[in-house]
């Protein structure tokens, strides 16, 4: 199979997350948006291993898998913090360091 | 050159006065005045010993100098504090430290009621140190530090009465003129430097007969400028007016017998370079003659005694300036009026002094009148002095004003008949205003107010009076017996050979200039003596009665050229750095400023605008990196 279709994919991918972060509200939907798009890179990484023909970039995937694992720890605490004070987990809403 | 080590004693005397004076303060109010006088006195003593020890010596070595300290020493460039007593410096010498003693005598009694009088005599002790360091440096250096000296001791005396807001406005008016007129001497010191590789007037003296014209020539109009700040020569002659606003025994030292002097000792001194420069000295002749008539007829409208005696000295300076530009044959005869000027002019001051002292201060010729029955002494040195002045035979003015005019006739071709004429319109216009002096003070009818009781000056007013005028009467038969000053003179400023074809004879050049005297006597007496006089000035008179008055708008023409002028350019430049330099400044912060809230605009706050921008931004990069790579 030719591996520039799973480039395609990935683009594909990417293109969805980065609309759903720029146009939804919701701070979940937003940050699922957010994970499509690191898993697209992910995906655009493991398909240039594998057409170089060597390991690096299956190995940078990994280091991305970890650190988004610890970024939706971080992130899911925060929306639930500020779910829980402002009642809300639209993103438009915290806008209070621009005041 | 015979070397002695007793000069400096000269300067030092009065210069450890005025320190002494100075630094004591309020301790030496009671003494300060009688050391000041002393030791003016004393250097007058040491004059007449260095005097006397020339006449023992022979012509060729009378000139000696006693080298002080080495001032400047820099690669060929070496200038020795030193002094320098010849023939001409000790005629000034003798003037400054004599006629200095007198005023200081008199400056005891007339400044008495004046809390400050210790202050005074401090100044008057600097400026005869400041005065003979002039005349006796050995170089053009050393000489201009003598020159500044009494620029300072001139402004610390007309302004010494500085409460008077006027009276220190003219102090700053002389001083500023007289920086004009320095910047000319250190301009010809430079010259001198860059192109003859020395200053000494020794070593310039020897320089100039291979040096080049054209640097001669700058040297000489340089000095000329010098010497029009200092002596008040046209057209630098504005300040002396106003600088009468100095007590009077000040008039009569700096502005009438000494300082204002100056001008001529520099252009006497410098013969060498202005007989080699021709353009320079016909220069000189030209302001000579300008400012002779500019100053005779501002005396004609003045009606404050002391401005009257102010513009005649101007006038008279300006005979001098003439014989010292009329080359060998003249500068023995401008000294010689110098120095019959000083003994005439610093008594009529001190007369003019005397009479403001019985008159409450007032300075108003108007208000005078008949003043004769009441000061008979004043009236009798003031009135030798004003026959000397005139040029009435045998006074001293007689001898040295015809000898002028005389050689003036003499220069040859048009130039000696122009010169000539207009030394004897102005002997004519002389004997005009100081008869007006004379009679608007003395002899005319009474116009002073009922509380005025003029009466006579105290001994040591009169004493130093009288002194100078016998020295009016006597100086001009002293000078030329048997030629005296001009043989005295000739080491220093050449040997002058009679001229076989002269245009007039000695006899009917003093004949013209006695029948110039008698016309300018006769319509003053006709004028103010013969019909009454106003006691306020009339003010429905001629248009150049109206102009002289205003000293020949000499103050108008200033600042209209001059100060208007200036004051355009500076509020430009202030303006340009405001707006130009400022500007510059400001407008960078401003646009700093004007940038970052526009930026601002940007932070909205919403993290999905920012996400858009960075995906933007994202995009463009990338296509921009496609672009550029394909």
């Amino acid at each position: 199979m030719n591996p520039f279709n799973y480039l395609y994919v990935a683009g594909l991918l990417f293109t969805i997350g980065a609309v759903g972060v720029v146009v939804r509200r919701n701070a979940i939907v937003v940050f699922m948006c957010v994970e499509l798009m690191l898993n697209a890179a992910n995906l655009t990484l493991v398909t240039f291993a594998r057409i170089n023909g060597n390991l690096d970039g299956q190995v940078v995937a990994f280091f991305t898998m970890v650190v988004a694992a610890c970024e939706v720890v971080v992130g899911l605490a925060i929306i639930v913090t500020i779910y829980r004070s402002r009642r809300s987990a639209s993103i438009d809403d915290a806008s209070l360091l621009k005041r | 050159m015979v070397t002695s080590t007793s000069l400096v004693y000269l300067i030092a005397l009065p210069l450890f006065g005025s320190a002494i004076l100075l630094l004591a303060g309020r301790r030496s109010d009671k003494w300060g005045h009688l050391l000041a006088t002393a030791l003016s006195a004393s250097s007058f003593g040491v004059g007449l010993y260095q005097l006397s020890q020339m006449l023992a010596r022979p012509t060729e070595e009378r000139a000696i100098t006693q080298k002080l300290f080495s001032w400047i020493n820099v690669g060929t460039f070496n200038v020795d504090a030193g002094l320098l007593l010849d023939q001409l410096s000790i005629c000034f010498v003798l003037l400054i430290t004599g006629v200095g003693t007198l005023i200081h005598i008199y400056s005891i009694s007339y400044m008495s009621h004046d809390e400050n009088r210790r202050r005074f005599f401090a100044f008057l002790n600097l400026f005869i140190a400041a005065m003979l360091l002039l005349v006796l440096g050995d170089s053009y250096l050393n000489l201009y530090v003598g020159w500044e000296g009494v620029g300072l001791a001139s402004y610390l005396l007309i302004g010494f009465w500085n409460q008077k807001p006027a009276y220190a406005t003219a102090s700053k008016k002389a001083f500023v003129m007289n920086r004009v007129g320095d910047m000319g001497l250190s301009f010809a010191i430079m010259i001198a430097f860059a192109t003859l590789g020395t200053v000494s007037f020794s070593g310039v003296q020897e320089a100039s007969h291979t040096a080049s014209k054209a640097a001669l020539t700058g040297i000489g109009i340089m000095l000329l400028v010098a010497a029009t700040g200092k002596s008040a020569q046209f057209p630098l002659q504005a300040w002396l007016g106003d600088a009468m606003a100095g007590p009077t025994p000040v008039s009569a030292l700096i502005h009438a017998a000494t300082m204002v002097t100056a001008g001529v000792y520099l252009i006497v001194r410098s013969n060498f370079i202005f007989d080699a420069a021709p353009t320079a000295q016909l220069l000189v002749v030209i302001v000579g003659a300008i400012t002779l008539m500019f100053g005779a007829l501002v005396g004609t409208a003045k009606d404050d005694i002391k401005k009257a005696l102010a513009a005649s000295t101007m006038s008279q300076i300006g005979y001098m300036v003439l014989g010292a530009g009329l080359g060998p044959a003249g500068y023995a005869f401008a000294i010689m009026h110098l120095l019959t000027h000083g003994f005439f002019k610093a008594g009529m001051f001190l007369g003019a002094g005397s009479v403001m002292h019985g008159m409450n201060d007032q300075v108003d010729m108007r208000r005078y009148g008949a003043l004769r029955k009441f000061m008979p002494i004043t009236f009798a040195t003031f009135g030798l002095g004003y026959l000397a002045i005139i040029g009435v035979p045998p006074f001293a003015g007689f001898y040295s004003k015809d000898a002028i005019i005389e050689t003036a006739f003499n220069a040859g071709g048009v130039k000696g008949i122009l010169l000539g004429s207009t030394a004897l319109l102005g002997a004519a216009i002389t004997a005009f205003y100081m008869t007006r002096v004379m009679v608007l003070t003395f002899t005319s009818k009474e116009r002073w107010e009922d509380d005025q009781h003029p009466h006579e000056s105290p001994l040591l007013m009169w004493l130093p009076m009288a002194i100078l005028a016998i020295g009016s009467v006597t100086t001009g038969f002293l000078f030329t017996r048997g030629h005296a000053l001009v043989n005295w003179l000739a080491p220093v400023v050449g040997e002058h050979a009679e001229d076989e074809k002269v245009l007039l004879q000695p006899v009917v050049v003093s004949a013209l200039a006695l029948l110039a005297v008698v016309i300018g006597v006769a319509i003053a007496i006709r004028k103010y003596q013969l019909s009454d006089v106003e006691k306020v000035a009339p003010q429905n008179v001629s248009f150049f009665t109206r102009i002289a008055r205003k000293d020949l708008m000499q103050d108008s023409f200033n600042e209209a050229v001059f100060m208007k002028p200036g004051q355009t350019l500076t509020a430009l430049l202030v303006q340009g750095d405001e707006k130009v330099v400022d500007g510059a400044v400001r407008g960078v912060g401003t646009m700093a400023l004007g940038a970052g809230s526009a930026l601002r605009k940007t932070q909205t706050g919403f993290a999905r605008s920012y996400a858009a921008l960075i995906l933007i931004g994202a995009i463009v990069l990338i296509a921009g990196i496609w672009v550029v790579t394909q």
